[in-house]
């Protein structure tokens, strides 16, 4: 386990645990860099870094949680007894415990990187300075908001009094780039990015032309007609759509009612050619992990396969009380809270054709480049699905003018079975889903 | 928390690289949270965090590092960190003389949450389970968070600031699901302030009935459940009082806010003077309002909050300043630099932001509306600043027919445009209400916000529904 000081912090309060008590200490520490520029100069330059430990105590079904962002040995005793008094107010649950080592083999990933760890600061300036020239060359009606690049890196140790002992670190980086156009007494807004494990692989040309093409695309957009249409997704917007998705997959909102796929395994939800899977192993993935929240193995899981409800994620509480066992979606948000459950690394099999050759096919429809309020607009309890969208219409097999403050809408359940096509472009994203290109029928359109 | 001289000679150490402004933000918060889900105490959770912030600013360049160790030496390397990100170059030794004051009293904190006991907390989430699922057999689940923080804050910088805070935070949030022949439907509520457990003192004047805002969470599932889609397209919309202005925070407060406006990055930018709004329009950005949630004493740059009229009778009066916005501009800041925590870098943001009265009488405007939407219970939303788009969730909504109120709506989207929603508000109630405590999200940090607004109508509005 390394040089780390963390595997030890971690066996030190496991240790302590007394007869009767079931017992898990989490430590992280982290820490990131971020540069901002703009017109040329350093605007901010944060070098933070932070660490913590929490800690879960469970004795006769009753959980109780501490957390504290230090590792002073004194603050790490009061989290143990706080965790310990915070006991005795839980409701006893039967499923109530600690994940234990179910013998699936570690996928190992290269998650970490010394070139990035010791990558200089004078270059990571530079970097930044440079995204922010190459998006103003790009096009002359555009402006910087904001250009950024960030590194982070992160150790993690978890240990259980059920056998859980694991340590990991991994560390990544990433450029951004806030943009604006404006065209007469018009301004839009665009953004572009890069990600990788090492600096080397940043494509700073590639963040700076799609900052600069989001921005300028949507200049003259105007608000369309309401319509009921044919949408296609954009890649990103997929994996927005994808994550939404996932969360009514979620084997805690299932095993606790709130799942409106809760009695549908083994339903046909999609048509047979949409398969659907989580595979954090799967090293092209920038969420790829070895291990999840719990410390158990990342695996690959068919959530939807064939159009058919195969599979729903869980950790090993929400498992252990439906029934099955831990899928190794534990998600963790840090130290400071207790493992949920969630997808790491969603994609959709993809199709054979281009985004162009999907477009040539449709008469009437729109594709959707970006949209805004998922989070307020889609209920993945009732399945409401309503979002602010802006994009392109698409007239006679071709891309037409450029529309914006309009919505769409239909409902999470028919926009799976109203999918007629996955595109061929996946590309995974600094996200827990890869994007390509979806062609759903049927979807509500309001605008004028 | 630390002694002056120890910031005194932690200044000095961030200006030895001839920086010309150089700040500590030192907080430590405790806080306690117990979540209720599917009848059952899921746990209890006590939670420390504690460190310190510190900006170097140098031309135009802000240098930031924090540390977890509150000791001299453990200062002073952030110290270091920061003013070496700020800047190469060496300015020799600058000392620092600060000025102790007592920021105004905006709340007054009688029962310290820390001081009541852990299950008095664990029985009010039980009763409000009890409440809830007692409204109607629909109910099929509820989950319940109760959460309280007392964050002690200290702040100076080399202008001579230094000053401390006590924030005492009380929360609590309410989600009920209810199940019918059509699916299933949600309902949420919840509460905040800045005050402590006296809120739920029916003597006090910020007293919150926990009971009847479950009742009303699940009264909003059950309702839904008999929702029809809502419509599509362009329509009048009535906004009840408090509960929509989040309208106003994303419609115009985000384009208010100085740091997008010295980018260009604001539709509000060189309009001070304008007409931006309906005639009817009074808003205000206030951190002085005693007990609300976006309310306090001091902001996090040390400076007292206070009361910012932005817009006056539908006139653009003023933006929101921090420090470094503010120093630009040649002006004072306004009391609006906040900061998530010590972790963060403080920026434009706002408090409590909320519309005055108007004229009209909120049944009125019911009653002269002939074809519209009703909602009275809005969710999240989120804006673009540079075009002014913005959508938002309606979490409770009914249909509007020949003047009254009819059908419950399914949840779906608002989309609109800021200024032109603005001048479109043509009739304004005398009802005004504060509405749920809020987390306003920008770039990347979360601050707790409040907003308020009378009833109001908003002559066209873009719904997002699937029926025609």
């Amino acid at each position: 386990m390394s040089g780390s000081d963390l595997p030890g912090i971690v066996d030190h309060v496991v240790a302590q645990a007394q007869p009767g008590e079931q017992l898990e200490a989490f430590v992280s520490r982290g820490g990131e860099t971020e540069v901002r520029v703009y017109q040329g100069d350093v605007e901010h330059f944060v070098d933070a870094q932070a660490e913590g430990i929490g800690i879960r105590v469970l004795r006769d079904g009753r959980t109780g949680f501490a957390y504290a962002g230090t590792l002073d040995p004194a603050a790490v005793d009061e989290v143990l007894a706080d965790a310990r008094d915070n006991v005795r107010f839980g409701t006893v649950d039967d499923w109530a415990g600690l994940a234990e080592p179910d013998g699936v083999e570690v996928t190992d990933q290269s998650l970490w990187s010394d070139e990035l760890a010791d990558f200089p600061t004078d270059r990571k300036i530079e970097l930044a300075k440079e995204l922010e020239r190459l998006a103003v060359a790009a096009d002359t009606r555009v402006r910087i908001d904001d250009a950024n690049y960030s590194d982070a890196y992160g150790e993690a140790a978890v240990a259980t009094t059920t056998g859980i002992r694991q340590w990991g670190r991994e560390n990544g980086c990433y450029v951004t780039i806030s943009t604006l156009a404006d065209d007469g007494d018009e301004t839009q807004t665009g953004f572009g990015f890069s990600v990788g494990r090492t600096p080397d692989v940043l494509d700073l040309e590639r963040a700076a032309r799609e900052g600069a093409d989001r921005a300028t695309r949507l200049l003259g957009a105007t608000k369309p007609e309401s319509a009921r249409t044919t949408v296609v997704l954009d890649p990103l917007v997929t994996a927005q759509f994808l994550g939404i998705i996932s969360s009514t997959l979620n084997g805690e909102a299932v095993v606790k009612g709130r799942s409106l796929f809760k009695d549908r395994l083994g339903d046909e939800v999609a048509p047979p050619f949409v398969h659907l899977i989580d595979d954090p192993t799967n090293p092209l993935a920038y969420t790829a992990v070895d291990v999840d929240g719990e410390g158990l193995a990342a695996r690959r899981n068919a959530l939807i396969d064939g159009g058919v409800l195969s599979r729903f994620t869980h950790n090993s509480y929400s498992a252990r009380r439906a029934g099955t066992v831990s899928t190794g979606n534990a998600t963790r948000g840090g130290f400071a809270g207790t493992p949920g459950v969630g997808a790491l690394a969603l994609s959709l099999e993809p199709g054979s054709r281009s985004q162009q050759e999907i477009v040539g096919d449709i008469d009437h429809g729109v594709l959707v480049q970006s949209v805004t309020g998922i989070h307020s607009g889609v209920n993945p309890i009732s399945g409401d699905f309503s979002t602010g969208a802006a994009g392109l219409m698409i007239r006679k097999g071709a891309v037409a003018e450029p529309v914006r403050e309009f919505t769409i809408a239909s409902t999470l359940q028919r926009m799976l079975l109203g999918i007629v096509e996955v595109g061929a472009d996946l590309d995974w994203l600094p996200m827990r889903a890869a994007g390509v290109s979806l062609v759903i029928t049927d979807v509500t359109m309001s605008g004028e | 928390m630390i002694d002056q001289d120890v910031i005194e000679r932690t200044l000095s150490v961030a200006l030895r690289t001839g920086a010309d402004f150089a700040e500590v933000y030192a907080e430590d918060k405790r806080n306690t949270s117990v979540s209720l889900d599917d009848g059952r105490i899921e746990q209890v959770t006590s939670g420390r965090d504690r460190g310190a912030g510190i900006r170097v600013i140098k031309g135009e360049t802000t240098g930031f590092a924090h540390s977890s160790d509150l000791s001299e030496s453990g200062l002073a390397e952030a110290a270091r960190a920061a003013a070496a990100a700020a800047s190469r170059g060496d300015g020799g030794a600058r000392a620092v003389s600060l000025q102790p004051t007592t920021a105004h009293t905006v709340n007054t904190v009688d029962v310290l949450p820390e001081t009541v006991p852990k299950v008095t907390k664990v029985e009010m989430l039980q009763r409000i389970d009890d409440a809830a699922r007692s409204a109607g057999d629909e109910v099929v689940q509820v989950s319940a968070g109760y959460g309280d923080s007392r964050k002690r804050v200290l702040i100076a910088n080399s202008e001579g600031v230094f000053v401390t805070d006590d924030i005492v935070r009380v929360l609590a949030r309410i989600s009920v699901v209810a199940d019918g022949d059509a699916g299933m439907q949600t309902g949420f509520q919840s509460m905040g302030h800045t005050i402590g457990w006296e809120v739920f003192d029916p003597a006090n004047d910020l007293y919150v009935d926990i009971d009847a805002l479950a009742r009303d969470a699940a009264r909003q599932a059950i309702v839904k459940l008999g929702a029809r889609p809502a419509p599509s397209g362009a329509m009048p919309v009535v906004i009840k009082n408090g509960t929509g202005g989040v309208l106003f925070h994303e419609a115009c407060g985000h384009g208010l806010e100085a740091d997008h406006i010295q980018k260009g990055a604001s539709v509000y930018a060189g309009k001070t003077g304008e007409l931006v709004a309906s005639p009817l329009v009074t808003l205000v950005d206030d951190g002085t309002m005693a007990g609300e949630w976006g309310t306090l004493a001091v902001d996090d740059e040390g400076h007292e909050t206070q009361r910012n009229v932005l817009i006056e009778d539908g006139v653009l009066t003023d933006y929101m300043w921090d420090h470094i916005r503010s120093r630009k501009a040649g002006r004072d800041p306004s009391g609006n630099g906040r900061r998530q925590s010590f972790m963060h870098l403080p920026m434009v943001r706002m408090t409590n932001t909320f519309v005055l009265d108007g004229p009209d009488d909120a049944d009125e405007i019911v009653a002269s509306t002939d074809h519209g939407v009703y909602v009275s219970h809005l969710g999240g939303g989120s804006v673009n600043t540079a075009t002014g788009d913005f959508v938002f969730g309606m979490n409770e909504a009914y249909l509007i027919e020949n003047g009254e109120i009819t059908e419950p709506l399914r949840e779906g989207n608002l989309i609109g445009n800021g200024p032109q929603v603005l001048r479109d508000i043509d009739m304004l109630a005398d009802d005004f209400a504060m509405g749920n405590p809020g987390t306003c999200g920008k770039d990347g940090q979360g601050v707790p916000v409040g907003d308020g607004q009378p009833t109001l109508r908003v002559k066209s509005l873009t719904i997002g529904g699937t029926a025609a």
